[in-house]
């Protein structure tokens, strides 16, 4: 039982909330609770537990790089509770055997839940449907399929996995990449990648698949997800599906939302990403597409890689940026500071809204009672440097090290237990 | 100047005015008895080659042991974590034997970039994937100067494969500092989609821009862009961009003919064009070689002067021996 005092529920008023029960027991003012561990939340914000739709815990097969164990132990000290783990692992994640694996790692773990995304295709390979079925099925109950890392090229394939996934009210997230647009590609297409001689990667290469993909979404009546979107043109056709009633639905991550393809101007592949680092101008895009809601939610795309696979020239190094631990400091910096969104905001795109495309019943509820208590407290008055050292990962792969971002995550707790406390994970 | 030579951009116009009037000084040596000078007696300089050529690994061995560098030949072919040494571990392995200077090609864009973050040494960019090849620029630079004069206002017309050249990127930024006006000319495939914020002229009529150039520059047009729908055939291109006699007699009578080599005779350039008197190619790699001995003295050279009045015996201290680099302005000899 733990009582935490002072804290402003989504920024508001100060507040008390007793947690008891793995629920929200009662919220008020002056609440006491004989027994109670009292956690002093003076100054501090509280937000539902934070949910990341788009996760590579790679585990198992990459051990090395992450496990779950370590991966969702830095999702808590990011603040999350719940984490949707990719199926890019080796194995693949693409049979009931394998999701129930990677689910029940997590529930030992006891960090956050993990619940694991189904692949599409067997072997992300493009070529026939997984068993989604079965998947979804499991103890894991998948609800999320995508071949994320791969884009499902193949329309009648992915038609076909929009369709069969309505039986079981699941998602497809697409990994929007036209292949052929973007063989051997390296980085954003544009005035850096010409200077830079580092093979381009398109917009029209993630645009041309989203836009495919939202009319044959229309077509089926099936939902679909896109992942990481990075381009100005995406959020408008994003937009215009939304605006016709379609269930489409997007996700960015934060590195799409404060890192330019400038970066790559030092060629060091901690800025190597998939898809890439675009223009400011995208950027402005995603913020406002954010804002207004045309882009649900941020997720992640925490990618853990060890140090080998980066300390390379750029063409052969690993794409990918861990984000776990700095996702809600890059959004407070991008979205908060610059009056795009509000705690409320934050909170409705960082727990609520992907917790709803998951299909997660007890993440991502209101700090009220009778709720789950799944909540984070967080400092947003602190600024740091960004230091990789103190990270729970076990990767240190972070394009933000040494940037000065405000914020700090408390403490977390997941249905009551803390997982975090003191800024530290427990 | 930096003490890297990775980019073309890295050169002012004072540093580039210097190595070309520095290579001018050293091309003197070409005439006397004994070719060799004692500048880099006891400087270690060693040429990593990744990726084969011949030609550009033995013009900087050449001007290594012209200036009495001792000189180690690397050779690593393929560069990634999975296969073999990476690369990192490869500049550890030179900064444990003392390289005082590391001249890289490479496949991959920006590695040497990365390896002047992991070695004390200098760092000379001898070609990497399809970013950059500054001594490919400076020979030519001074190739042409030595043909045309002063390069302020001269016409240079790159023609070919611009997307993925490093002598292109490079010669465009080189010439841009030195005053020269480059337009570039390709199928619009070749170009890359932001080539109008480079510091030149694009155009996709060769025959348009032939008048009007001092220097008409062809690349070499890869095997594999043959097949991968850059231009629909081999002759197609070669009518539409190649160097024939027809056009060669469009050309000014002063204009030169240039190729960084290897050529595709038949291909970019016809064999009567390449064998023209208004051909450099030869003097081009004549040339690369006095070019890098200026860059490797520059870069490594401390205090000594690059050649002294007279035949310095080697291991003599020259009287000149506080010359400061980049100051003496009596070597300024435009030709």
């Amino acid at each position: 039982m733990h009582l935490i005092k002072g804290a402003r529920i989504l920024g508001g008023a100060p507040a008390d909330i007793l947690l008891r029960d793995g629920v929200v027991a009662e919220v008020g003012a002056g609440l006491t609770a004989a027994g109670a561990t009292v956690v002093d939340a003076d100054g501090l914000i509280a937000l539902p537990g934070l949910v990341d739709l788009h996760t590579h815990l790679r585990e198992p097969g990459r051990e090395d790089a992450e496990t779950v164990e370590s991966g969702t132990r830095a999702a808590a000290a990011g603040g999350y509770t719940a984490v949707h783990a990719m199926a890019n692992t080796e194995p693949v994640a693409d049979t009931a055997g394998v999701v129930e694996q990677v689910w029940r790692l997590g529930r030992e773990a006891g960090h956050c839940d993990v619940h694991p995304v189904g692949a599409v295709t067997r072997g992300l390979e493009g070529e026939r449907l997984a068993e989604l079925g079965a998947m979804a099925d499991s103890a894991a109950r998948v609800r999320v399929f995508s071949d994320d890392g791969h884009c499902v090229s193949d329309a009648v394939l992915m038609r076909r996995a929009l369709e069969y996934v309505k039986a079981f009210d699941g998602v497809v997230a697409q990994h929007a990449q036209e292949p052929r647009l973007t063989e051997h590609a390296q980085m954003n297409e544009g005035e850096v990648s010409g200077r830079l001689g580092l093979a381009g990667w398109p917009a029209v290469a993630e645009e041309a698949i989203i836009s495919r993909d939202c009319l044959l979404a229309a077509h089926v009546g099936s939902r679909l997800h896109v992942c990481h979107v990075s381009t100005a043109g995406s959020v408008e056709i994003i937009r215009w599906a939304k605006s016709k009633g379609w269930q489409v639905t997007a996700e960015v991550t934060p590195h799409h939302l404060l890192l330019t393809d400038e970066l790559a101007e030092t060629y060091d592949p901690v800025y190597k990403v998939n898809p890439p680092l675009r223009t400011k101008a995208d950027i402005d895009a995603l913020r406002e597409a954010l804002a207004d809601g045309t882009i649900d939610c941020v997720a992640t795309d925490h990618a853990p890689h060890p140090a080998e696979a980066k300390e390379t020239e750029w063409a052969p190094a690993a794409m990918g940026m861990i984000g776990l631990e700095t996702a809600l400091s890059v959004v407070q910096e991008a979205m908060v500071e610059t009056g795009l969104l509000d705690w409320a905001g934050v909170a409705d795109r960082l727990a609520v809204r992907p917790a709803r495309i998951g299909r997660l019943s007890g993440q991502g509820r209101p700090i009220e009672v009778g709720a789950p208590a799944n909540l984070t407290l967080y400092d947003p008055s602190v600024r740091t440097a960004v230091d990789p050292r103190g990270f729970v990962s076990k990767s240190r792969n972070t394009p933000f090290a040494g940037l000065e971002l405000p914020g700090r995550v408390q403490a977390t707790f997941l249905r009551g237990r803390p997982t975090v406390l003191e800024g530290k994970p427990i | 100047m930096k003490r890297h030579l990775i980019s073309a951009a890295d050169l002012t116009r004072d540093d580039a005015l210097l190595i070309l009037d520095t290579a001018e000084e050293l091309s003197r040596i070409a005439d006397r008895p004994i070719k060799k000078l004692p500048t880099l007696r006891g400087r270690t300089v060693v040429n990593l080659f990744f990726e084969d050529s011949t030609r550009t690994r033995i013009s900087f061995e050449a001007a290594a042991k012209r200036l009495s560098a001792d000189v180690i030949n690397f050779s690593a072919k393929g560069s990634s974590v999975s296969k073999g040494e990476s690369l990192k571990d490869t500049a550890l392995t030179l900064e444990a034997m003392g390289a005082d200077g590391v001249v890289i090609r490479h496949n991959a864009s920006g590695a040497p970039h990365r390896l002047a973050g992991w070695v004390r040494g200098s760092v000379v960019n001898a070609g990497d994937g399809t970013h950059e090849h500054p001594t490919q620029a400076l020979l030519d630079a001074y190739t042409m100067r030595r043909r045309l004069g002063d390069l302020d206002g001269r016409r240079v017309t790159i023609v070919g494969d611009i997307l993925h050249s490093r002598v292109a990127r490079s010669n465009v930024l080189l010439l841009n500092t030195l005053g020269a006006e480059v337009t570039l000319v390709a199928p619009p495939t070749l170009f890359p989609v932001s080539v109008d914020t480079w510091p030149c002229e694009v155009a996709y009529d060769f025959d348009a821009v032939l008048p009007k150039s001092d220097v008409v520059m062809m690349l070499r047009v890869q095997q594999e862009r043959m097949t991968a729908a850059y231009f629909p055939t081999v002759r197609e291109y070669s009518r539409r961009y190649g160097l024939d006699a027809r056009r060669l007699a469009a050309l000014q009578d002063h204009a030169i003919v240039m190729h960084p080599g290897p050529m595709n005779r038949g291909v970019e350039i016809a064999a009567e064009v390449a064998d023209s008197p208004r051909s450099t190619i030869v003097e081009q790699v004549a040339n690369g070689v006095t070019v890098r001995m200026a860059v490797l003295y520059l870069l490594l050279g401390g205090s000594e002067p690059a050649i002294g009045g007279d035949v310095t015996p080697a291991g003599a201290v020259s009287p000149n021996g506080d010359a400061k680099r980049g100051g003496d302005a009596s070597r300024r000899e435009d030709a």
